[in-house]
């Protein structure tokens, strides 16, 4: 509604120019919290269970960096495009919260561990600022709405010390679409290192954006106003489409935007501002004096390199050249590594790599969605099965398409359906014969119309066949039949 | 060999290495019980103790400074935002003391958060000098040196970020050795100024530092800034030294330094040069800039090293409307004066308006420290200087920040540049015992030891 008030959505891109830049945490994967020896696998556990004086703030407990942070660090930082800075050191940011124990969040300011990468959503480099190590900090239960209106807060601090890649992109993005797609294709970059799962919903990544609007028609930029709260892929591209009408509502009623924060509210689909910047915090960021700073060696950067696997991007381009795939189907079946593997795995085995992506996109894909993936069980040998069944002509596409279906939710073998169910399909010549014969003679009006030139009414022929062979008939053949009757 | 029974006189001399002979061959538990007795006495008018433990394990009877953490004892750091902490765990020196068979039997008043140089700063009121009970013990380590100096322990732990060891064994005429920064580990410690500070020994003899030293140091997986250096600290003690280069610098007789002290420090020269020693007299010009940075460096960290005592997980929580207002009430009510001072100028220093103009200016003013001690260290074996320009004041007679800052001239240089220093007794002017300290380049902990324990024997004429 609110877009058709301003013009169609085609052009309006064209006279406001959204400018985005995203800023990213993503919890890495390592075993133990960033300076600490306490698990760093917390999801779903008690609160306040996996603590120790160092990442509850204890007095005199210190850090003490761990070497895993660094490996997946320079991994994510390698993938995408960075330089990796060698002289790594970490800052403390300053500032009170009850859910930072140590009144300071360990963090890299002054130095990140990588700069000046990129990352290519469908052709356009965004170009990534930097990318830092920081420890995550704790979560707040409050008895009430907030930490202002709640009678007491409880706070549990399992979270405290795990580990977080911080991911600033430049402000490249051109569109809120654009944006859910660079995060799309950051997860599976993620999945792909195996250095974070990127699941948005569990918080395992987090995103806030920063949003501006560029009047083309008079040149004038709009103030920039940070987005957060955006839970989901479907959010960050939600509340930053939001945010741009927003905007464009104000520059054209010639009011000034505000410098501001705003909250993505999930139950009115509207952002609502949290703070200006105006309070913005000082953090009087320092360094941190109780870890040396950490000199990564050419090795550790080379090994690390070494054992870099084939990420999205390279894989994307060797289905299309090698499967012969269009570069969309190819991104459906690159996406997620695990599905990528799979079809790879039954591209080979059944050499029909097209034929294969075919029913990865259309059935599979489809049993997923309506299924569930674990309700799913299929092999390499159940396509196997499959496609060499309607090779052979045993089956038509229709049947197999259900038996691929009672395959996959019951883990069976497809030939075995159809040897068990009698679907094999007729082949004979002389019953189809016998039976088109029949159709024919049925239907004289039909055959004279045919013959008069109304080509269409082969296939209602094909039909009438077809069911009376209860859907069994080889297509190819009953076609060959009906075209000698009636064409010979 | 030692005998069985001691009385309480000779327990107030014994030294660490015949207490551990004692050990050896007699029931420990008379060494704790003596020292509990002796607290018993004395501490009623030193206050050196803010708690004792009444129960120890046997072993050797030791203070430790209550801003380092002993399990499942009370850790205060001498300020009432921390008053009912108990430590959950042992801080590695305390774990390494235990394991050598040390007894802590309680831990030693200091200036709140080991900020201050007399130990009147503490929450749970001041401690005296045992050579004079109007005077201060200095600090803030100053429970722990008149816990050694009047024998009610064999030794202490203190800790020491611009002098905090070296000048209250100066002021109550004991050993006080601060060690190279990242010898000792630092886990457990309540962190002041986190690349400044060090833990180290108070003790009656340069030797007891060396033993004690033997026990603490060392690489500690727990403490980042710890480095990989065996070290035996005891193998100079007792050997003859070589003939040292000796560089005093000339800031050593600036005015604000006692005729006095001035006095001993020129018998002090004569003293080395009898013994075959060289004195050189040489022109450091940047120990004056010493205090004015050593007083950006360590409130900056202050500030931050302080902000996780906020009433929400451990100590005071004054009740208030609101969560800033709970911040504000519990910090204000919490933390005393000249902590908050420190806070106030460290969170300045920071902002990020002002963070090249003092923060970064401070740390180049730092190299350029070390690198003039390094330069003096190239030529020279030690530097050696009055450990303060003053002996002990009456308490409350200081109320001045910057005259109560000058004190430690002398000895923030060593903690600017990580450098090892010693201070020990050289007389006394009038009845007040004078420290001289002696310094030496990063890790020469061992040999700067050995040279001190030398001269500390012949100044016992043995």
């Amino acid at each position: 509604m609110r877009r058709n008030t301003i013009m169609e959505k085609t052009n309006i891109y064209d006279r406001f120019k959204p400018v985005i830049g995203l800023e990213i945490h993503v919890q890495l994967n390592t075993k133990t919290k960033a300076f600490c020896d306490c698990s760093a696998d917390v999801f779903e556990l008690e609160p306040n269970t996996s603590i120790c004086p160092v990442c509850t703030g204890q007095p005199g407990a210190l850090p003490v960096p761990s070497l895993e942070m660094f490996e997946l660090g320079v991994r994510l930082g390698l993938a995408l495009n960075c330089e990796i800075n060698k002289y790594s050191r970490f800052d403390r940011k300053n500032y009170f919260y009850p859910d930072l124990p140590k009144g300071y969040q360990i963090t890299q300011f002054f130095f990140p561990l990588a700069e000046h990468g990129y990352l290519e959503v469908n052709g356009k480099k965004i170009r990534i600022t930097r990318i830092h190590l920081e420890e995550d900090a704790g979560k707040l239960f409050h008895a009430g709405d907030s930490i202002t209106e709640s009678e007491h807060s409880l706070v549990d601090m399992n979270r405290c010390g795990i580990p977080l890649a911080e991911i600033v992109t430049e402000p490249d993005i051109e569109s809120p679409e654009q944006a859910r797609i660079f995060m799309e294709k950051l997860r599976s970059i993620l999945r792909y290192l195996g250095v974070s799962t990127g699941d948005m919903e569990k918080g395992a990544m987090r995103c806030d954006a920063n949003i501006s609007v560029v009047d083309m028609l008079t040149g004038k930029q709009s103030n920039k106003v940070e987005v957060k709260n955006m839970n989901s892929f479907k959010f960050v591209e939600k509340a930053l489409e939001y945010e741009y009408y927003r905007i464009i509502e104000l520059m054209e009623k010639g009011e000034e935007v505000q410098r501001e924060t705003r909250g993505w509210n999930l139950n009115t689909k509207t952002t609502v501002s949290m703070r200006s910047k105006e309070e913005a915090h000082d953090y009087r960021y320092f360094p941190e004096p109780d870890i040396p700073p950490v000199l990564l060696s050419e090795e550790f950067i080379d090994r690390i390199k070494s054992t870099l696997v084939e990420l999205p991007d390279e894989r994307l381009k060797r289905f299309v050249d090698e499967y012969k795939l269009n570069s969309n189907d190819a991104w459906v079946l690159v996406e997620d590594k695990e599905v990528g593997d799979f079809y790879e795995e039954v591209a080979k085995k059944v050499n029909e790599p097209k034929e294969v992506a075919n029913w990865f996109l259309t059935e599979l894909f489809r049993l997923y969605g309506e299924y569930g993936k674990d309700k799913i069980h299929v092999t390499t040998e159940t396509f196997n099965e499959i496609i060499g069944l309607i090779k052979e002509g045993t089956i038509s596409r229709n049947m197999a398409k259900e038996i691929f279906q009672e395959a996959a939710l019951n883990g069976a073998s497809p030939r075995k359906i159809v040897e068990e169910r009698g679907l094999k399909q007729v082949d004979d010549v002389g019953l189809i014969e016998e039976i088109a014969k029949r159709v024919i003679e049925s239907n004289p009006k039909q055959v004279e119309t045919f013959k008069a030139g109304k080509e269409g009414l082969f296939g209602f022929f094909v039909g009438q066949v077809m069911k009376e062979l209860k859907g069994k008939g080889n297509p190819k053949t009953v076609n060959e039949v009906l075209n000698r009757l009636l064409r010979g | 060999m030692e005998k069985e029974v001691i009385n309480k006189e000779e327990f107030k001399k014994l030294t660490l290495r015949r207490a551990f002979d004692f050990l050896e061959n007699s029931n420990g538990q008379k060494l704790v019980e003596k020292s509990l007795e002796v607290i018993e006495n004395e501490d009623k008018i030193l206050n050196a103790f803010i708690s004792v433990n009444k129960n120890p394990e046997i072993g050797v009877p030791i203070g430790i400074k209550d801003n380092i953490n002993v399990m499942d004892m009370e850790t205060t750091c001498a300020s009432k935002i921390l008053k009912g902490y108990i430590a959950p765990y042992d801080a590695t020196v305390v774990k390494k003391l235990k394991a050598a068979k040390f007894a802590i039997v309680g831990k030693t008043n200091l200036d709140e958060f080991a900020m201050g140089a007399s130990t009147e700063y503490s929450a749970f009121g001041v401690t005296r000098n045992p050579h004079d009970t109007d005077r201060v013990a200095g600090g803030s380590s100053g429970g722990s040196a008149a816990a050694v100096a009047s024998g009610e322990v064999i030794a202490a732990l203190g800790s020491d970020t611009g002098g905090s060891i070296r000048q209250p064994a100066a002021f109550c005429g004991v050993v006080g050795f601060k060690p190279s920064y990242g010898l000792v580990s630092r886990y457990g410690l309540v962190a002041f100024a986190s690349s400044l500070d060090q833990i180290g020994p108070i003790t009656k003899t340069v030797e007891d530092s060396a033993i004690l030293m033997n026990v603490i140091a060392g690489r500690d997986e727990n403490d980042s800034t710890t480095v990989d250096r065996k070290i035996d600290f005891t193998q100079f003690i007792g050997k003859d030294m070589p003939k040292m280069k000796i560089a005093v610098p000339k800031q050593s007789f600036n005015e604000g330094v006692e005729d006095g002290i001035k006095e001993k420090m020129q018998e002090f020269i004569r003293f080395c040069e009898s013994l075959g020693h060289n004195v050189d007299i040489v022109d450091i010009d940047e120990i004056k800039y010493s205090v004015a940075t050593y007083y950006i460096i360590a409130p900056s960290e202050v500030s931050s090293n302080l902000s996780r005592f906020d009433g929400v997980k451990y100590g005071l929580r004054v009740s208030a409307d609101g969560l800033r207002q709970m911040y504000e009430e519990s910090r204000g009510i919490g933390f005393g004066d000249e902590v908050r001072r420190r806070i106030l100028i460290g969170t300045f220093t920071l902002s990020a308006a002002y963070y090249d103009a003092y923060f970064e200016k401070a740390q180049k003013v730092r190299r350029k420290i070390s690198m003039k001690l390094s330069e003096v260290f190239e030529t020279h074996d030690f530097i050696v200087t009055p450990t303060s320009p003053i002996t002990a004041f009456k308490v409350g007679s200081v109320s001045d920040p910057l005259v109560y800052y000058m004190m430690d001239i002398f000895t923030i240089p060593a903690n600017l540049a990580g450098l090892p220093a010693i201070s020990i007794p050289f007389g006394k002017v009038e009845h007040l015992p004078v420290g001289i300290q002696i310094m030496g380049p990063r890790f020469s902990d061992a040999k700067l030891l050995g040279f001190a324990d030398n001269l500390e024997r012949h100044l016992k004429g043995n």
